[in-house]
């Protein structure tokens, strides 16, 4: 480790900056330690501190009856009916996924399984919504590769179900894509464990894995752009041990049912740093950690490394001193180190020896209080150009063929035939089955509806509307199953904050979520911010990633989009053949051009509300949301999930076919239904706009303009493009 | 002292990941690169400072734990 | 008076297939599995011993070689001497092969990828108390869920177990032999037709919510045999 002598131009090395190092300097009333200015650089990094994002986040609605913690806790918890709470998060892992693809999805995907099994569920899910660079550049194939072994690896290894998501591919990508890993979890409502610690005196325990020199400094590696030097940066990778983490799941899930916890943590970013600050700090307690108790798999770890190391699938936890014993049988039993590295104190200050000397003694209010917190400046981006008029010069066919091979549209078979989908034995819709994934609650008729989604070229070109977009298609895709949204988890992923026309798109693509979350009921309750996601100066597009959640009180009365012959499809929801940044407009037409599709909330409430009701009152065989590629792309998705063809009838009169059926216009739906009159006599009554779109039946696709594409054929062009690439 | 144990499969159990890192080395321009084959090495710390000693024991445990002989055969290297 | 049958789910340190297996036992038997944790060496009086899926021990080394030498295994062994069955799935097979309780191996898949879809499976025999509810030839389907499900052993076993019609399923069309497996073996039986391996996972398709009950008539063919 350095000898050098702590100072403005090691601090600057560790992160902070001059006016922030002289606040520790302030606070501190000394020069610090370098485990002192450890501790200082990780606390008050952007990842842990949220510095320039926090005046933002607290413009997003968080609070509905059914929520029961929000923001702030390791994940969120809502009430979801039969004394359960559902415990969900969505967090990034990003830098660590374009460095070490396989590690960095892999322990994405353990840090966000700990945050949920820490608050007492047991995870019963997993999602991860994933962009990657252009498929031409040379580097996207191995990250595309690695991040999907890893995130198999990891969540096929521990058993829980990976059973949803998305991916995008888009060349502002290129060099740092976008990991996003989702989990869920289930726990009894009167029983969620939180992290502030209580009790002077009671024993601060450590469990999990060993100690090494993982990731130290990988929270402030996670708040810096890449230069070209980022290859350099591999020593800092954190390597997963799923087989531990599965065992630690075990073992903390039979503590969790007795009453030894008082507070328990995962040591994520910044390991024992943050988990032993942020639960003493929010318990109004002291700490003193005593380093040479501390299981280390190295030798001659110093203070420094220990504070700092990201060593996966550790935990720490506040006990009842009359049930230590208890818990270290427990741990035992599964073979998990188990060690007391500490004690509470009424000093309300962490204090960490090591090997007989004070290493660090820092107070812990304004280690906390005194946080930067920045209004950075915005710019507010300028409005997209129209795009006017575009002629179709290919036809339905060609485009829709097209369409369904690209890599944007393309089946994801390749990708999830790799995550094990049905361990649990509670997967009532699997991948690629419905627009959201339903996993029934084990012993109870209930199952949640969960998905994820983002469409980043609309927030591109206008991050109020793709913002607004984003939760609106959550909600849309939790209704299309015949779920009740409740509430998101949002994975923030935007460039660098210093950046004015960044934090532009920042505040913009906030104040859309805000506004969709509260015309739709549907609270954010937990989140990660993601900033820095550039390379050598070039932002990805705003990526506001939504998680969404909902339930179903019955889960046999969950719907997907497989087509069954001699339904009548029915479209629902307005159309006015909105081709701005739609797909069509970018693989057909080969511009990215115009304004993303514009969000009318009421309509979505009105249109969504009805076709819920609708599902379950159990006249509805399958149901898909028209997104991505339009309402052609819609239909053939449910023929070639059905196995079953369609015909279909010649849209309005005054708009051009491929304005109807590429368009891209919000709020809607296709439902195949045996009665479509009676469809359309409901929808007429409650102003709900509905069009009957022709019908189910054999194994061709007859467009309205007579063409016939044979449903093989297109799978094959549909399935052809990943294996291709990847496998080729 | 320390034992190394290397464990392949016998030939004729098809190795795919050998062939793999074959054709990726190809790939990469590689050429004359022949059969690959994939194995494992583990190292062993030993108690025992007798070199022959330690040499069956490590053998006894690759036959019970290290290397499955129904697909794999092993080689024990003292040192 | 139907026999009150005994069934037991035996886990190690990273099994994750055990709640799946014990609710398809439940299903078909009427009553819960007795849990088994892989320290508990006790069996005694139990019909029917399964070992479900997972990665137990992480994998690690090779599937199944640290549970196979755990002593709960020289129970198992006993139990099947004492004539009980035993149902090894997925990384249960595994540690049936490493155990040596079933011939062969599980190499990596062919194509060096975890595979998790729906497989076909054809029914080889159904006189046994596995497959009795079946018909010869049926294909059901059955999740899959493995990296290293490519059934391997030299020609002589593979001719031994054809020639005594040890082959209990075979991969069938559509989906066919995708893990590369040896004349397309799915999942074999012992010479006394009382232990019985295989990769894919009946016990996930056991309810018409979840897709399908593919894989109840294994479940309902124990419940049968056993309480007979």
């Amino acid at each position: 480790m350095t000898t050098r002598p702590v100072d403005a131009v090691l601090a600057r090395e560790f992160g902070l900056n001059a006016e922030e190092y002289a606040r520790v300097l302030a606070i501190m009333g000394r020069t610090p330690t370098l485990t002192e200015l450890g501790i200082f650089s990780v606390m008050w990094s952007e990842h842990c501190s949220y510095k320039s994002s926090r005046v933002w986040l607290r413009e997003l609605p968080t609070r509905a009856p059914w929520v029961i913690h929000g923001p702030g806790e390791n994940a969120g918890v809502v009430d979801i009916g039969d004394g359960l709470a559902a415990v969900f998060k969505m967090e990034s892992h990003n830098h660590p996924s374009f460095i070490e693809p396989y590690q960095g999805a892999a322990t994405g995907v353990g840090g966000i399984l700990r945050d949920v099994f820490t608050m007492g569920a047991r995870p019963i899910a997993n999602l991860n919504a994933l962009r990657f660079g252009d498929p031409g550049d040379p580097r996207t194939r191995r990250i595309v590769d690695g991040v999907v072994r890893g995130i198999g690896g990891y969540g096929n290894c521990v058993g829980v179900p990976t059973v949803g998501g998305e991916v995008n591919f888009h060349a502002a990508y290129n060099g740092n894509p976008l990991v996003n890993a989702m989990t869920v979890g289930i726990a009894p409502r009167d029983r969620i464990f939180l992290s502030a610690a209580a009790g002077v005196g009671n024993p601060v325990v450590y469990v999990g894995s060993k100690t090494g020199r993982d990731g130290i400094h990988g929270a402030t590696m996670a708040s810096a752009a890449f230069g070209e030097d980022s290859a350099e940066k591999r020593p800092t990778v954190q390597v997963g041990d799923p087989f531990t983490e599965k065992l630690l799941i075990e073992a903390c899930l039979e503590l969790m049912a007795t009453d030894a916890i008082i507070a328990i943590q995962d040591m994520g970013a910044a390991g024992l740093t943050s988990s032993s600050v942020e639960m003493a700090g929010k318990g109004g307690v002291g700490i003193t950690l005593d380093l040479d108790a501390v299981p280390q798999r190295e030798r001659d770890m110093t203070a420094y490394e220990m504070m700092l190391s990201e060593s996966q699938e550790r935990m720490l936890m506040v006990l009842r001193p009359d049930r230590e014993h208890v818990a270290r049988a427990v741990f035992e039993k599964w073979e998990l180190d188990f060690a007391v590295i500490g004690r509470l104190t009424n000093s309300g200050r962490i204090v960490v020896r090591h090997q007989g000397r004070i290493e660090a003694d820092i107070p812990l209010a304004p280690l906390a209080d005194q946080a930067p917190l920045y209004h950075r400046p915005t710019m507010p981006p300028p409005p997209p150009a129209p795009c006017g008029e575009v002629a179709d010069t290919v036809g339905l066919e060609a485009a829709l063929v097209r369409l369904l091979g690209c890599p944007d549209l393309c089946s994801r078979a390749w990708i999830w035939d790799q995550y094990d989908a049905t361990v649990g034995g509670q997967t009532v819709k699997r991948p690629g089955a419905a627009d959201a994934a339903v996993v029934r609650v084990e012993g109870h008729a209930r199952a949640l509806a969960l998905t994820t989604d983002c469409t980043p070229r609309y927030c591109a070109a206008d991050a109020r509307a793709g913002g607004a977009q984003a939760v609106a298609e959550a909600w849309r895709n939790l209704t299309a199953v015949g779920a009740r949204p409740l509430a998101v988890t949002d994975n923030l992923n935007f460039g660098n904050p210093e950046r004015p026309e960044i934090m532009g798109q920042f505040a913009d693509a906030i104040a859309g979520m805000a506004e969709a979350c509260r015309a739709l009921d549907f609270p954010v309750v937990s989140g990660n911010v993601s900033l820095y996601n550039e390379t050598e100066g070039r932002s990805v597009l705003p990526t506001p990633a939504i998680g969404g959640l909902g339930v179903l009180d019955d889960a046999a009365r969950a719907v997907g989009i497989a087509l069954r012959p001699g339904l009548d499809l029915v479209l629902l929801g307005a159309t006015a053949g909105h081709l701005g940044q739609s797909l069509w407009l970018r693989e057909v037409a080969g511009q990215e051009a115009g304004p993303p599709p514009p969000v009318d909330l009421v309509a979505e409430r009105r249109v969504g509300d009805f076709v819920r009701a609708r599902i379950l009152a159990g006249t509805v065989a399958a149901c898909h949301d028209v997104s991505d590629g339009g309402l052609l792309v819609a239909v053939a998705e449910m023929a070639l999930a059905g196995e079953v063809g369609a015909r279909l009838l010649p849209g309005p009169d005054g708009l051009a076919p491929h304005a109807f059926w590429f368009g891209e216009d919000q709020g809607r739906y296709v439902l195949a239904v045996a009665d479509s009159a009676a469809l359309l006599a409901a929808a007429a009554a409650e102003g709900v706009p509905a069009r009957r779109l022709g019908s189910a039946g054999g194994l061709d696709l007859t467009l309205p303009d007579g063409a016939t594409i044979s449903l093989p054929v297109l799978r094959r062009r549909h399935e052809q493009f990943l294996p291709d690439w990847l496998e080729g | 002292m320390k034992a190394i144990v290397t464990v392949m499969l016998k030939p004729g159990v098809l190795d795919p990941q050998g062939r793999a890192i074959g054709q990726a080395l190809a790939h990469l321009g590689f050429a004359g690169v022949g059969e690959v084959r994939a194995g494992k090495v583990i190292e062993l710390d030993l108690a025992e400072t007798d070199p022959g000693r330690a040499r069956t024991q490590a053998e006894e445990m690759a036959r019970q734990l290290l290397a499955n002989t129904v697909i794999e055969s092993f080689r024990v290297d003292v040192a | 008076m139907l026999r009150e049958m005994r069934a037991a789910v035996v886990t190690f340190p990273g099994i994750n297939r055990e709640r799946d297996m014990a609710i398809a036992l439940t299903r078909s038997f009427g009553r819960a599995p007795r849990m088994i944790w892989h320290r508990d060496t006790d069996l005694s009086g139990l019909d029917l011993i399964v070992i479900p899926g997972g990665f137990s021990y992480g994998d690690y080394l090779r599937c199944g070689a640290m549970a196979a030498h755990s002593p709960v295994m020289d129970a198992v062994r006993a139990h099947t001497a004492r004539g009980g069955y035993v149902l090894g799935v997925c990384n249960g097979f595994q540690i049936l092969t490493e155990a040596g309780m079933l011939p062969g191996a599980l190499l990596r898949n062919a194509g060096l990828r975890f595979l998790s879809s729906d497989c076909h499976l054809r029914v080889e025999r159904t006189d046994t108390a596995f497959t009795s509810h079946y018909q010869r030839g049926d294909i059901f389907r059955a999740p899959m869920a493995h990296g290293d499900g490519n059934y391997f052993a030299d020609d002589a076993t593979l001719d031994r177990l054809e020639g005594e019609g040890l082959v209990a399923f075979r991969y069938a069309p559509p989906t066919g032999n995708r893990n590369g497996s040896a004349r397309d073996i799915a999942g074999i039986l012992s010479p006394n037709l009382r232990v019985l391996g295989l990769m894919p996972h009946p016990e996930d398709l056991v309810d018409p919510l979840l897709g399908g009950e593919d894989g109840k008539p294994l479940f309902d063919s124990l419940a049968a045999t056993l309480a007979a």
